[in-house]
């Protein structure tokens, strides 16, 4: 766990004409960490994880990258800095096999043929680090895959590009139980690994069972960004409901305070938004 | 890559040498999943052949060998270039009436205008890359249906030929260098050697590729694999040339008629480049990404649109291609050139290959094969005195064969899970 977060947004600000979907958002991911961002539909996870991905611009607000503040404005930036996000609809092409699509539009040539060899060596070097063994081969068609198989292709080609920071989208959402702890072992491994993982889910199991950090956001606000330790199952209901949980998120009234728990260390953020 | 089917225990460890009964039994199971590739292609071709041959013995002979590479080259020709479009999931109907179109640029230029052959062919392929670009931006661009767009090309280009033709005249062509592609052949030594050629190409590149791959580690196919297919080319194309080198002529006094054709090896170059292109290159990978999955491919950072315009590009220069070949065997052009049947025949042979209509799977190879079946109806048929009549109705029950076949093993393979 380090001091510096390798992601920290603050005031970030978003509309959609009349309509703003985050206002003054704070939100830190934490190398090594997994943070967990929950929040009811519409309460701008995705719109968040877009503004962070590039494509979205914000409005106002600032990132900070490794601390040394950054402008995001496409997702080339993004992939840059090493930001890479997992889509719950995993963009994978069926007809072509797991090497193929770890490295769509990113393949590696020597002259003008495709370098085969090195591609297929990487990509089992990639999910060897991910400790992945339920592939049987690295050429067979992704539409063979089980679900969770072909998630941890998706997420394994997030990886593979050195990158720093893995934005999962409700990477459970359509598996069984079996798989749904295959993925989640990977999801944490990769945080052990060294990397930032943002986890969008709707599952409070899946929070629980992996996150070191839970952001509760509701109507567009950051209502707490807190320890999973620090926090009930509970409490993060009511966080993601009612915006507020005892002393945690929204204030009563239209003042101030109403900030987040006391568990951070000093320098993180803790999202209490005023 | 289809080379590598074999099985693999951990993805980063050492594994099991493959052998010859896993590589086998891999194959059945691909088969059996839905994966048949070119497989009815190869037994249709048998068992056609073998009906024919029973039926009309005329059609076991060398001269009627060599008139199947003559009659099919052009279909065979526009098919490897619709397989392009076919990949993205996308038609070309106006694929026929392009060969049209460019066949009559070819003889307006080189008969008309008086232009040395090559400037003819030039402006033959431009007039498909110009044709291809714009159907490709009216696709891709403005967004109109493939259907509709080389639909409207279909009627358009066939009036193109009309108003190129001076209104139903023909233009002969009469320059040897055009009229040889179709209608004279390689000497006999020239054959065996680019035979020879083109299988020690091969067996370099598979052997290469072997030695690349065992020697970083990596799942190899067994090596008795990879010497039974260097054999298996090494007697089709032996056996090709062999019969191919016969005497055809019916009087040898009066002319000699053996080797190969020359349209042969101009397919087989064709054939070479475009799967290298399709299988080694980025953009060949690309065309597949973009037909399997649209969206992903935009997200990995694929010009989707600019490889959508070039597959039409492709298949339209490709036309023009089989426009020069039909012109250089019909020694003419005329109204007709690329109509009729041609553009059914092409899409019916890359179907029939194992092109699927649904995008993301085919090979050049299949057009190929394709083309082969269809030529040899066409051709056992007329041999048998069938008319033209019954030849495009035993066609067209091919085609919806072939098309029920790609439909089934697509169920097959979704419920099966591979493809």
């Amino acid at each position: 766990m380090s001091a510096t977060p390798l992601l920290e947004l603050r005031g970030i600000d978003k509309s959609f004409g009349p309509v703003q979907v985050l206002r003054d958002v704070a939100f830190a991911a934490h190398p090594g960490e997994v943070t967990a961002l929950v929040g009811d539909n519409g309460a701008g996870k995705s719109t968040l994880v877009k503004c962070i991905s590039g494509i979205y611009p914000t409005d106002a607000g600032e990132f900070l990258f490794d601390g040394r503040p950054v402008t995001i404005n496409s997702p080339r930036d993004a992939a840059a800095l090493g930001i890479e996000v997992v889509y719950q609809d995993l963009a994978l092409c069926d007809n072509l096999d797991i090497v193929q699509n770890m490295f769509l539009g990113r393949e590696k040539r020597s002259g003008l043929v495709l370098d085969e060899p090195t591609m297929e060596q990487m990509a089992a070097e990639t999910l060897a680090g991910l400790s992945v063994r339920t592939v049987k081969s690295l050429r067979q068609h992704v539409s063979s895959l089980s679900g969770g198989q072909r998630q941890t292709v998706a997420i394994a080609k997030a990886v593979l590009w050195n990158s720093k920071l893995v934005i999962l989208d409700e990477p459970t959402a359509a598996l069984g139980v079996a798989q749904t702890a295959q993925v989640l072992e990977l999801v944490r491994r990769l945080a052990d690994n060294g990397l930032a993982v943002v986890l969008i889910s709707h599952n409070m199991n899946d929070v629980f069972a992996v996150s070191d950090r839970i952001a509760a956001l509701y109507l567009g606000q950051m209502v707490a960004q807190v320890k999973t330790t620090d926090i009930t199952h509970a409490q993060v209901v009511e966080l993601i409901t009612a915006g507020r949980s005892g002393a945690l998120g929204l204030a009563t009234d239209s003042g101030n305070g109403g900030n987040g728990h006391g568990a951070e260390p000093a320098g993180s953020t803790s999202g209490g938004v005023r | 890559m289809t080379t590598t089917v074999v099985q693999k225990e951990g993805p980063a460890a050492v594994t099991a040498r493959p052998t010859l009964g896993s590589h086998v039994r891999n194959y059945v199971g691909r088969v059996r999943g839905g994966d048949i590739g070119a497989l009815p292609a190869v037994l249709g071709l048998v068992v056609l052949c073998t009906v024919f041959s029973i039926m009309r013995p005329s059609f076991l002979t060398a001269g009627n060998f060599a008139n199947l590479f003559t009659q099919g080259a052009a279909v065979t020709l526009i098919a490897m270039g619709l397989v392009f479009v076919l990949l993205l999931g996308e038609i070309d109907l106006s694929a026929g009436f392009a060969s049209g179109v460019c066949a009559a640029v070819l003889a307006n230029v080189v008969t008309v205008l008086g232009y040395p052959w090559y400037v003819a062919v030039l402006a033959a392929v431009a007039t498909g890359v110009v044709i291809g670009t714009a159907l490709g931006f009216l696709v891709a661009k403005i967004g109109i249906p493939s259907f509709v767009v080389t639909l409207a090309g279909f009627l358009a280009f066939q009036g193109i030929v009309l108003m190129l033709m001076k209104e139903g005249t023909n233009i002969s062509v009469r320059d040897d260098v055009l009229v040889a592609i179709a209608n004279r052949n390689l000497a006999p030594t020239l054959g065996w050697l680019l035979a020879t050629v083109a299988v020690a190409g091969y067996a370099a590149v598979q052997l290469l590729r072997h030695r690349n791959r065992s020697a970083r580690g990596l799942v190899t196919d067994p090596v008795t694999v990879v010497f039974a297919r260097i054999a298996g080319l090494a007697l089709i194309l032996g056996v090709a040339v062999f019969i191919l080198n016969l005497e055809r002529s019916r009087n040898v006094l009066v002319v000699s008629l053996k080797g190969v054709p020359i349209v042969v090896p101009i397919i087989a170059a064709l054939l070479v480049l475009w799967t290298f292109v399709l299988q080694r290159t980025s953009y060949g990978r690309h065309i597949y990404a973009v037909g399997g999955n649209k969206e992903a491919a935009r997200r990995a950072g694929i010009n989707v649109d600019r490889i959508r315009i070039s597959v039409f590009m492709i298949c339209s220069s490709m036309a023009a291609v089989g426009g020069i070949v039909a012109a250089s065997r019909a020694n003419s052009v005329d109204p007709n050139t690329g109509g009729s049947n041609v553009l059914l025949y092409a899409v019916g042979a890359a179907v029939i290959g194992g092109t699927s209509l649904f995008g993301g799977k085919g090979r050049v190879l299949d057009a190929v094969l394709g083309g082969a079946v269809v030529a040899v109806i066409d051709n056992g048929m007329g041999l048998m005195g069938y008319s033209s009549g019954v030849k495009y109705v035993v066609t067209g029950v091919v085609l919806l064969l072939a098309a029920s076949v790609d439909a089934f093993s697509r169920r097959r393979s979704t419920a099966t899970g591979s493809r």
